[in-house]
């Protein structure tokens, strides 16, 4: 009995690949060329800075009584932003956690119903016909095998779609994580499984989640490709994501992409970070803000001035509150809405409990 | 008619389905290569190929969330969990998402999902591999969860779940695979879910069962009927949606139940039963309804099954007691 029927054509990776990273903390370019015009990163930074003022916006009408508990992406954006812009809208799918709002709106999903996600209402959760998306997922990793299984099905029926599937660093200690990539591994399914790691679990630090040197190293177990790219830098994000979509179109299979970030604001808001964040962790990473370094190249490349700043400002005050305005003129659901979404038709053993409701 | 046992009535539906429909792919634990642990999936792999018929690896979750975005993406999933007693390995992905979907959605999306599954015990598999617990399911709003006992049911409802745009728990009866036979039309005959069905009428007392319970219960009626008791026996064969009119229909004729299940007393679907009876036929009653069931302990090792699971025996024992009553 020899080895040789223990070993496979499998992927095998040794040395881990060097980060990928565009631009440094000044918004100095790194490696040349910048892998988007200019003009499409400007449009990179108007997306990051809507999805930033839209999560304030929120936190601040939640401390209000208006909203419920929600997760915003604040110090996020690059990656979710980087990773959306990186697919094509007509036939990619986005399938996300819950802390990629930023990201979720340049693939198509509407402001408006963002907001109301936010304020509990259930129409939140309903995707419009012609965006191809899943709604957002709470529980944790439940969305990764979904994703695979997705990706794996558009390629048996021939479908040139690929699917990017978002989660954190936490997601990467559950089985659905595990059984999901590795599923991926022996399809070959086209799906890109980006990781945010943004280095805490609600208040779980990465040394407790995992003794591995890196997340993407996970991959290699699964017969994938696994890199890293900083977070927090939108080319590198749009570059490492966008090669990864490639590959997987391609028929190259899966890749899992840790994007190294940070969580700058909070788990939830039922969560207070002053709890376990050491002070000198957020001053640490204040100044490393995606929004910062996208704006100081633009600045850099002669693109944006501060006139151009606040007029991408005034554009996006108008567009949120033209969005919230629409969001609280949709009526609240029935409170019955329920009844007629759990099956094709309603059950019978349904309808009267529908109407025992009704008599009161 | 050709005259089948229930595994090959679901063998002849799965062929007949994947020949009639080519959105429909199979996967699970050895259902390609080996044609499944109890050969239900034989002849799948050589007749429609490898790319409709997966050999997945060994994870109940995946085969489980995989196939919800299998059916996302267009396709028609029949997944296999090999027993029923792993299937909690899969139980977030069932009923927290796969369940879930056309709920959360608002409609948007559905998932056209069947889950087989055998279901039971009474077949002396090693620990873990053989459970009861529909319960779990039946409480799992979104999930239809069909148990046929017969080969004809068996072959005539899993077409309809596989039709059914709704995920569909499919639990065949393990003790039921090989030990009963029956005749079963051929072509393109449905059941429909949700209609329970009379397979022994009588007139003094009603046994509700389903799966491998009912031939259980239909021993314990002809047990009874050479003591001149006249049993009705009605199979369920659908826990979710519950056919309440039927069940309504027999225990207002005969006025006395006796629920027969394979699950552990404690919160069993027999508990749903006896309660629906209650809401709905309480004055038809002559007699406290009764349960038999399994004891409230783990499904024990071989050497106590059949010490274990109810009998003909002690199903006739609750019906002469209720008699009595």
């Amino acid at each position: 009995m020899t080895a040789e029927r223990h070993q496979r054509d499998g992927f095998h990776q040794t040395e881990p690949p060097p980060v990928v990273r565009y631009l440094d903390q000044a918004g100095s370019l790194l490696q040349e060329p910048a892998p988007m015009p200019d003009e499409l990163a400007l449009e990179g930074l108007r997306v990051m800075l809507r999805g930033r003022r839209f999560d304030e916006r929120c936190v601040s009408l939640q401390r209000q009584g208006r909203m419920v508990t929600l997760a915003p992406g604040i110090g996020q954006e690059a990656a979710t932003v980087g990773a959306a812009m990186a697919l094509d809208r007509r036939t990619d799918w986005f399938v996300p956690q819950y802390r990629e709002l930023a990201g979720q709106l340049w693939h198509g999903y509407p402001l408006t119903l963002a907001f109301l996600w936010h304020m509990g209402h259930p129409i939140g959760f309903r995707i419009p016909e012609g965006v191809n998306m899943l709604p957002f997922q709470a529980a944790v990793a439940g969305q990764v095998p979904q994703a695979v299984g997705l990706a794996w099905g558009l390629r048996l029926r021939g479908d040139p779609g690929v699917v990017l599937v978002v989660f954190g660093d936490g997601a990467t200690s559950q089985g659905d994580f595990h059984e999901a990539a590795n599923l991926a591994g022996v399809t070959r399914a086209p799906v890109v499984l980006l990781c945010q790691n943004n280095l805490w679990a609600i208040s779980t630090p990465q040394e407790r989640q995992t003794a591995s040197a890196t997340l993407a190293q996970k991959a290699v177990a699964y017969g994938m490709r696994g890199v890293q790219c900083d977070g927090n830098d939108l080319f590198a994000v749009y570059a490492t994501v966008g090669a990864a979509v490639e590959r997987a179109r391609a028929g190259e299979g899966p890749t899992l992409v840790e994007a190294l970030t940070y969580r700058l604001g909070l788990h939830t808001t039922a969560d207070d970070p002053s709890r376990y964040v050491p002070s000198e962790m957020q001053e640490e990473w204040l100044p490393r803000d995606p929004l910062l370094r996208l704006q100081a190249y633009l600045e850099r490349r002669g693109v944006l001035t501060s006139d151009g700043l606040e007029t991408l400002e005034a554009g996006i005050r108008q567009e949120l509150a033209e969005a919230w305005a629409e969001a609280q003129k949709e009526p609240p659901p029935e409170p019955t809405h329920y009844f007629s979404q759990v099956y094709a038709s309603v059950p019978a053993r349904l309808r009267r409990q529908l109407a025992s409701l009704e008599e009161g | 008619m050709p005259e089948m046992t229930v595994v090959e009535a679901i063998r002849d539906a799965l062929h007949f389905e994947m020949a009639r429909d080519d959105r429909v792919v199979v996967l699970g634990e050895d259902v390609a290569l080996t044609g499944g642990v109890f050969r239900a999936t034989d002849g799948l792999l050589e007749r429609f190929g490898p790319s409709r018929v997966f050999d997945a690896p060994l994870a109940e979750g995946v085969i489980a969330g995989s196939s919800i975005g299998l059916a996302l993406a267009g396709l028609v999933p029949v997944a296999e969990i090999q027993f029923m007693g792993f299937a909690h390995n899969a139980f977030n992905q069932l009923v927290d998402q796969l369940a879930r979907v056309r709920y959360r959605s608002c409609g948007r999306f559905h998932v056209q999902v069947t889950v087989r599954m055998p279901y039971g015990g009474g077949v002396r598999t090693p620990e873990f591999h053989s459970d009861a617990f529909e319960s779990q399911f039946a409480s799992s709003p979104g999930l239809k969860v069909v148990a046929p006992a017969t080969p004809a049911d068996a072959r005539g409802l899993l077409l309809a779940a596989i039709r059914d745009p709704d995920p569909v728990l499919f639990l065949e009866p393990l003790r039921g695979y090989r030990l009963v036979r029956g005749e079963v039309s051929d072509g393109d005959h449905v059941e429909e879910i949700g209609r329970a069905k009379v397979v022994r009428e009588g007139a003094d007392c009603t046994v509700v069962a389903w799966s491998a319970a009912v031939q259980v219960a239909e021993q314990a009626a002809e047990d009874a009927a050479s003591q001149g008791v006249s049993v009705e026996v009605l199979d369920l064969r659908t826990l979710v949606p519950l056919d309440v009119e039927s069940l309504v229909a027999s225990v207002s004729k005969t006025g006395r139940a006796v629920v027969v299940q394979e699950a552990p007393l404690t919160a069993g679907f027999a508990g749903e039963v006896v309660a629906t009876i209650q809401e709905e036929a309480f004055y038809s009653l002559q007699a406290p309804i009764r349960r038999v069931s399994s004891p409230d302990v783990p499904y024990p090792v071989q050497m106590l099954e059949d010490a274990y699971l109810p009998n003909p025996d002690r199903v006739l024992r609750a019906v002469l007691a209720t008699l009595r009553d």
